[in-house]
């Protein structure tokens, strides 16, 4: 492959301006578009919306004792629900797992079609379009938002004003409400919180998230993105020449100008310079001027410039997903070629099977019974009044499933040992039978002795522990001490 | 900003600092005055802040830090913290002082809270003796075997944390004194001797069959009183029993020697002088607990 230079389509540089330190925001006034990828964005936001405040309110069965609701984290309880998952502390590492699989994710998206999850998924991108959604519903699209803007506080400005605040406000509450559902039960939250008897907590966080969404997507908006978000920045790392991004083509635009009805279109660009791209951009850029930090990658100026290309009857495409290298080389003569597949795009999808793949692996093997044998280790032994050496242990019994069970417990491997547990009997065969509450943690006390023939040193040995009812064995090797070598 | 710093940078048409590093120029953007407000804003809230709260330090001769109009004082939250858990505890506390022993042991939530606060009280108190979990040293009885001087129920470790052991401050202590047969010359060195191999035999070691005979007689006379014809040992009197495998200050020759020459008499003091009913209480289950309650 040969190699060509990346140019930036430069607009002639504007006269220097006085510069001031600090700048007053813009007020953006994004316009309405219409196109396949508004519509898009307009099922993406739906479902997004839709799954956040929806996912709550799904049960699922589990049993008695247990929360029915299928996605919750359960802080008091100490667990965390994903509907058939059930996650207890100690295994948060499936939660880094999915947290490390995002990630990745995040990086293969970008490498292969830009911005997506800015464009369509984030949070901001799709609380702003409700909001703005909001705002044309009462001060109307562009033009009139910005006509209304430059009128004297009149009774028609103010309830417009009043009520797209009001509208605002609400989403907020329901939004930060919502929040909370995710970790209480939904509907007994719900009620609660209402008459004020929830946890304090609770109401922290709904104001909180009432007021972050509130300012975020009502007021802040694109300067979330520019300014408070991290990602624009990583992006940059991420996305290379190759990657399918929303880029105005300037092999074909270049040299813009108007163009009435009848003109030639020879010797001259297809861009009719109508600024309608710039208009529907909510982040009130100009994607002529090449790939900028500031741009979501929500693909508005596609539909905006495609309307206006059928219009004047040229092929829409102007503005479209296209890569860096490929409008380089057509801008050169050359043939275009795209490369989805690159060495990081396919280590990232490596990597996202591989992790993948361990943690499909990891939840379908875990078990849902543990046994934990923790050694006293003050005193490491006693000796008995006989010369006999006995050992303590705390033996800890972790029932993950839902049904309350009882284990068989043996101990064997050194010649002579006994066993005793604290508080229970053994059977006339040397069992132990102990109960496992379901989905409960439950210790015993356990004391092994070893006469003192054959007890010296480090020695080890086998506490064998079965289900009863199921027949599922648990080893578990521990070691026992003895004075001597 | 001198003028010759003015470069422009041509496609944005931004000023740059005049940094350059490899061709590549820093803009110098502006800041969104927002964030400018924000900055304002937090200057004007630590100035609040150090009206309400308490903020300045102590400064040589301010006398105290200043206090802050919201009158809050980590001290005095601490304080309170200390309080509302002590009347919380006091709850179970009351519980454990009107049941019984016995009562606290079966009963699953006086259990667990007699078994935390004995803990934690043992480990302040008794583990400098008897060592972490009650494991004993040397001079020190392990409490996690089956062997006891005293007592290994429930009521007597009580007592004996209560009264403590030759804790002369206390007339209801429990008392007993071994002579010292060699220091006060009750017996020769070769009857020592004698009465050392008897000692040892009595738990199956191999000694000088002669001198354990001879020992045999002398251990009838001096020892057996208090520790038993058979050395099995009396509890009321504190006696250890000599047949078993447990020797609180060792049970080599030398050991034993040392103990029938000198006589050891050791001393734990009385609880009772310095702890309260229900930490007693709690520390009896508690060492009832650790392998040799009876
Ligand atoms: S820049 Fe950040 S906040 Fe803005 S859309 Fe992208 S991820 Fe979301
Ligand atoms: S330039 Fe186009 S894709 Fe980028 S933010 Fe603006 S409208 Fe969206």
């Amino acid at each position: 492959m040969s190699r060509v230079t990346l140019i930036t389509p430069k607009s002639p540089p504007p006269a220097p301006p006085p510069q001031d330190l600090y700048a007053k925001r813009k007020q953006i006034y994004p316009k309405l578009a219409h196109g396949k990828f508004r519509t898009v964005k307009w099922l993406a936001m739906a479902g997004m919306l839709g799954i956040y405040y929806l996912v709550p309110w799904l049960r699922w069965d589990r049993g008695t004792g247990v929360p029915d609701q299928a996605v919750l984290a359960d802080f008091a309880g100490e667990r965390f629900f994903f509907f058939g998952i059930e996650i207890w502390p100690q295994e948060a590492y499936y939660l880094a797992g999915l947290m490390i699989l995002a990630a990745l994710g995040l990086f293969l998206v970008t490498s292969l079609f830009g911005r997506v999850w800015c464009g369509y998924a984030c949070p901001q991108t799709v609380w702003t379009d409700l909001y703005i959604w909001v705002e044309r519903a009462f001060e109307g699209d562009r033009a009139a938002r910005m006509r209304l803007d430059a009128k004297p506080m009149s009774f028609n400005k103010a309830w417009r004003k009043v009520g797209k605040h009001a509208v605002w406000l609400l989403i907020a509450f329901v939004t930060g409400g919502a929040f909370i559902l995710y970790f209480h039960d939904a509907q007994m939250i719900a009620q609660t919180f209402f008459i004020g008897e929830a946890p304090l907590s609770a109401y922290w966080f709904a104001a909180i998230l009432t007021f972050t969404t509130y300012a975020l997507a009502g007021t802040m908006r694109e300067q979330v993105c520019t300014y408070l978000c991290p990602w624009p920045r990583i992006q940059a790392a991420l996305t290379d020449e190759h990657a399918l991004n929303v880029t105005y083509r300037y092999d074909r635009g270049e040299p813009r100008g108007p163009h009435r009805k009848g003109e030639s279109w020879e010797g001259r660009g297809d861009c009719i310079d109508c600024k309608q791209c710039v208009q529907v951009c909510p982040m009130g850029i100009d994607i002529r001027d090449g790939a900028q930090l500031e741009c979501i990658h929500c693909a508005l100026c596609i539909d905006a410039c495609d309307e206006m290309m059928k219009k004047v009857e040229r092929p829409t495409g102007l503005i479209a997903y296209d890569t860096d290298i490929a409008v380089a080389r057509r801008a050169a003569g050359m043939r275009t070629q795209y490369r989805l597949i690159r060495a990081r795009t396919v280590l990232y999808a490596a990597l996202m099977v591989a992790i993948a793949a361990l943690m499909a692996w990891g939840l379908l093997n875990r078990g849902t019974f543990e046994v934990n044998v923790l050694k006293d280790r003050s005193p490491p032994y006693v000796r008995l009044s006989d010369g006999d050496i006995r050992n303590g242990y705390t033996l800890k019994l972790v029932n993950k499933s839902g049904e309350a069970r009882e284990m068989s417990l043996e101990a064997n491997g050194i010649d002579g040992l006994q066993l005793e547990v604290i508080g229970l009997e053994a059977t006339e065969a040397g069992r132990i039978f102990l109960p496992v509450a379901a989905h409960g943690v439950d210790r015993y006390r356990i004391f092994v002795t070893v006469p003192q023939e054959t007890a010296g040193g480090r020695d080890h040995f086998t506490l064998l522990l079965q289900d009863t009812a199921t027949g599922e064995l648990h080893g578990n090797r521990t070691s026992f001490m003895a004075p001597g070598d | 900003m001198s003028e010759h710093h003015k470069d422009i940078d041509q496609p944005t048409g931004v000023e740059t600092t005049g940094h350059e590093w490899d061709g590549i120029k820093e803009l110098n953007n502006p800041l969104p005055r927002w964030w400018l407000y924000i900055w304002y804003g937090t200057i004007a809230f630590s100035i609040g802040y150090m009206v309400v709260m308490p903020a300045i330090p102590a400064l040589p001769g301010l006398g105290t830090n200043t206090r802050g109009l919201a009158g809050q004082s980590d001290r005095i939250a601490v304080a309170e913290q200390v309080e509302s858990l002590r009347a919380q505890r006091s709850a179970s506390g009351s519980a454990l002082l009107t049941a019984s022993l016995e009562e606290i042991e079966t009963d699953r939530e006086l259990q667990q809270f007699a078994m935390a606060s004995g803990e934690s009280a043992f480990g302040d108190n008794c583990a400098t003796c008897h060592g972490a979990g009650g494991r004993g040293a040397k001079g020190y009885p392990t409490l996690a075997d089956d062997a006891w001087l005293w007592s290994g129920t429930l009521e007597g470790i009580q007592y004996t944390l209560q009264h403590g052991i030759r804790h002369e401050e206390d007339p209801e202590t429990r008392f007993s004194l071994m002579p010292a047969f060699g220091r006060d010359r009750l017996l020769e060195r070769q009857q020592i001797d004698d009465v050392v191999n008897h000692v040892l035999s009595l738990s199956g070691r191999e000694v000088d069959e002669a001198a354990s005979s001879r020992g045999a007689d002398i251990f009838a006379a001096q020892c057996a009183s208090c520790h038993g014809a058979n050395g099995t040992g009396d509890r009321t009197v504190g006696a250890p029993n000599l047949t078993d495998d447990i020797w609180v200050f060792g049970g080599e020759y030398r050991d034993v020697y040392n103990t029938v020459y000198n006589a050891r008499n050791a001393h734990m003091p009385a609880w009772g002088e310095r702890l309260d009913e229900a930490t007693i209480k709690s520390l009896a289950v508690y060492v009832h607990s650790l392998g040799g309650g009876e």
